[in-house]
């Protein structure tokens, strides 16, 4: 608790300190590489999403490959301020522990990440990477030994290492400030492509789509659109194998209820005496029961609205998008490239989808080969 | 009786917890307070460990309710509850443990983590527990922002309810923590998970002192007591010893149920004796 206090004072003192701002702002140009482009997916958009415009919002060419270097950055130069030199994450995809491992690189910080060991076999290019930027990657074997488990065990390091220790969590969850820190960080996502939307088409998207594990890219990439109230957005979330069997999926908004998980009330995919449920989804990425406090109020209030997407579909949207525009997408993408198949067909050709293509797929070609026997 | 006994200022309350610690400060000792999850290693074995506890000399014993979840447990307890939710195990099993150690009269309080008690309904459960007999809960993860129905229903069904501080708690924080506790305050020892230590930490005494500032409630000292050479050392200037992985370990090791049973019994009298200063 007093760990959050710390970190609540000393983050609302540097989203206004323009030193601070300005050194991330810098990093995030000439570090990650940003703006990331808005790229339209014409092959895609006619032959799978209805004829629908798609335009793919490029988070995959960000410095690392994926959207969480933007978080990354900005909570590792907030660990530098607080005089830590220690920082921990967890990782379910392994981007985040790639991002963590990297900025902790740049900066000389001591990095541990705690991946399930479930996860460590499924995305093991990212275990690799991370090692190789200097980082201890710590196989978690309790629970279901996926991203929650990993999560569990940073916050037990944490409590016994506080004094030296930043908790770097990657998604827009856990305890207060981390949603709000974390979307404030990610929210760059919208505001950039916001614009690039308007320089490219002249309008606003009629719908914004984006694959929901914790979170963060979504709301990262609608946070922007929210008072646009024209702008439909739609989270994806992993839908696994199941046909709906709570224990079968990661869809949390969609199958879950609320209650209280790591430090946040939100939807939980629990059992009627509030046991978190196993899940599944073929991403480790969105591979969690929980969802971030922000997306549970857009469900409630209506703003947002989310649907499952199963692991067949997700595949699905995998191979069209590596076919028809050169591009293999994150699994985790994956699921956002399946919802702009649907909304398209949905919409028809006039529609203008603004998909937030999260992540790329290289640590996903084993996984994708034995899928589909290639 | 220094600090025994006397309940908070604002709510007249004779629990059955209050009572045990009455007691032992009457004695000259402190309180022995041990945990059990329910279900571990299965519901009948759990029982009769919990009854061998009372019998050796805990005056109260904490009722884990095992959950999917456990943040602030380190591995030997979580393991525990990992296996007790593997065997089914329920809330009507957990209110179960705690009935038969009150029918033995011995005072029990529920650990539980909040969200099992948020889904079975805040009200429910205190009803529920007040049948088994329960006198509280210990809540590690229920913040003070976040416990606003509960304090209202464990007014309403006089349950104790005890909040944890920390030696990284400041003195505001104590003061709020404290100002919200009946029964008795949980003193974290150190920062960190549960689990059994060789040495204990030097915060141990300093939160304690600290804590007493702010209250008249017992205050007893969890998280790395597992002997008696410990126990007696907390006793010296803790009201309450707080012993967990320690009897989880126990029975974890045990080759069998008659085994695990003798091993939590043997653990609790060697404790007992300890606390006597």
């Amino acid at each position: 608790m007093a760990a959050l206090e710390q970190l609540t004072k000393e983050y609302e003192s540097a989203r206004t300190d323009p030193g601070f701002t300005a050194e991330l702002a810098d990093l995030l140009k000439n570090y990650a590489a940003r703006p990331t482009l808005v790229s339209e997916a014409r092959r895609f958009g006619q032959e799978f999403a209805g004829g629908a415009r798609v335009l793919l919002k490029r988070e995959d060419l960000a410095h690392t490959g994926s959207h969480k270097i933007n978080n990354v950055l900005g909570q590792v130069l907030l660990t530098k301020r607080m005089g830590k030199t220690r920082v921990i994450a967890e990782t379910g995809a392994g981007q985040h522990g790639v991002a963590t491992a990297t900025a902790c690189a740049l900066l000389g910080l001591e990095c541990v990440v705690y991946m399930g060991e479930e996860d460590t076999r499924r995305q093991a290019l990212n275990v690799s990477r991370m090692r190789m930027l200097g980082a201890e990657v710590i196989p978690v074997k309790t629970g279901t030994r996926t991203l929650k488990d990993a999560m569990n065990d940073a916050f037990r390091d944490w409590v016994a290492s506080v004094d030296n220790t930043h908790y770097c969590i990657g998604s827009v969850g856990g305890p207060h400030p981390f949603p709000m820190m974390v979307r404030d960080f990610q929210r760059i996502i919208g505001v950039e492509a916001r614009q690039q939307v308007l320089d490219l088409t002249g309008e606003l998207p009629d719908v914004v789509v984006a694959c929901v594990g914790g979170g963060s890219n979504a709301i990262g990439v609608f946070h922007a659109f929210i008072p646009d109230a024209g702008v439909r957005l739609v989270g994806c979330e992993a839908g696994g194998d199941g046909d709906g069997q709570a224990d079968r999926t990661a869809a949390t908004l969609s199958l879950g209820s609320p209650g209280v998980l790591h430090g946040m009330r939100t939807y939980v995919l629990q059992d009627d005496e509030g046991q978190t449920l196993d899940t599944h989804s073929i991403s480790a990425g969105l591979d969690y029961p929980g969802v971030g406090p922000e997306h549970s109020w857009l469900k409630d209030t209506g703003r947002a609205e989310y649907r499952s997407v199963s692991d067949a579909e997700a595949m699905a949207g995998f191979s069209a998008l590596c076919r028809t525009e050169g591009i293999i997408p994150a699994l985790e993408s994956s699921h956002a490239i399946a919802g702009a198949m649907q909304l398209g067909r949905e919409l028809g050709p006039d529609a203008l989808i603004l998909v937030n293509l999260s992540g790329r797929g290289d640590k996903d070609v084993a996984t994708a080969s034995a899928y589909f026997g290639v | 009786m220094a600090n025994g006994g006397i309940a908070n200022d604002s709510v007249a309350n004779d629990s059955a917890v209050t009572a045990a610690f009455a007691k032992a400060a009457a004695e000259d000792r402190a309180a022995l307070v041990g945990y059990l999850p329910a279900g571990f290693p299965d519901r009948d074995t759990a029982i009769k460990a919990a009854l061998a506890m009372a019998e050796a000399g805990a005056d109260v014993i904490e009722v884990g309710l095992p959950y999917s979840d456990p943040l602030m447990d380190g591995p030997v307890i979580a393991d525990a509850v990992y296996k007790s939710l593997r065997n089914g195990t329920r809330i009507a099993d957990v209110l179960d443990l705690v009935r038969a150690i009150t029918d033995a009269g011995t005072a029990a309080l529920v650990m539980t983590y909040w969200n099992p008690v948020d889904a079975y309904g805040v009200e429910a459960f205190a009803r529920d527990l007040v049948s088994a007999g329960g006198a509280g809960l210990i809540t590690p993860d229920l913040t003070p922002e976040e416990a606003g129905e509960w304090l209202e229903v464990s007014d309403k069904y006089g349950l104790d309810r005890v909040f944890l501080v920390a030696p990284s708690s400041t003195e505001r924080r104590i003061e709020e923590i404290t100002s919200l506790c009946r029964g008795f305050v949980y003193a974290v020892s150190l920062m960190g998970i549960t689990g059994a230590r060789d040495q204990l930490s030097a915060s141990a005494a300093g939160v304690v002192e600290r804590t007493r500032a702010h209250t008249k409630l017992p205050v007893a000292v969890g998280v790395g007591v597992s002997n008696a050479a410990q126990a007696r050392e907390v006793a010296g200037f803790a009201d309450g010893v707080i012993v967990g992985s320690a009897f989880v370990r126990g029975i974890s090791a045990a080759p069998d149920n008659a085994a695990a049973v003798a091993a939590v019994r043997a653990l609790a009298a060697d404790l007992a004796s300890g606390v006597r200063r």
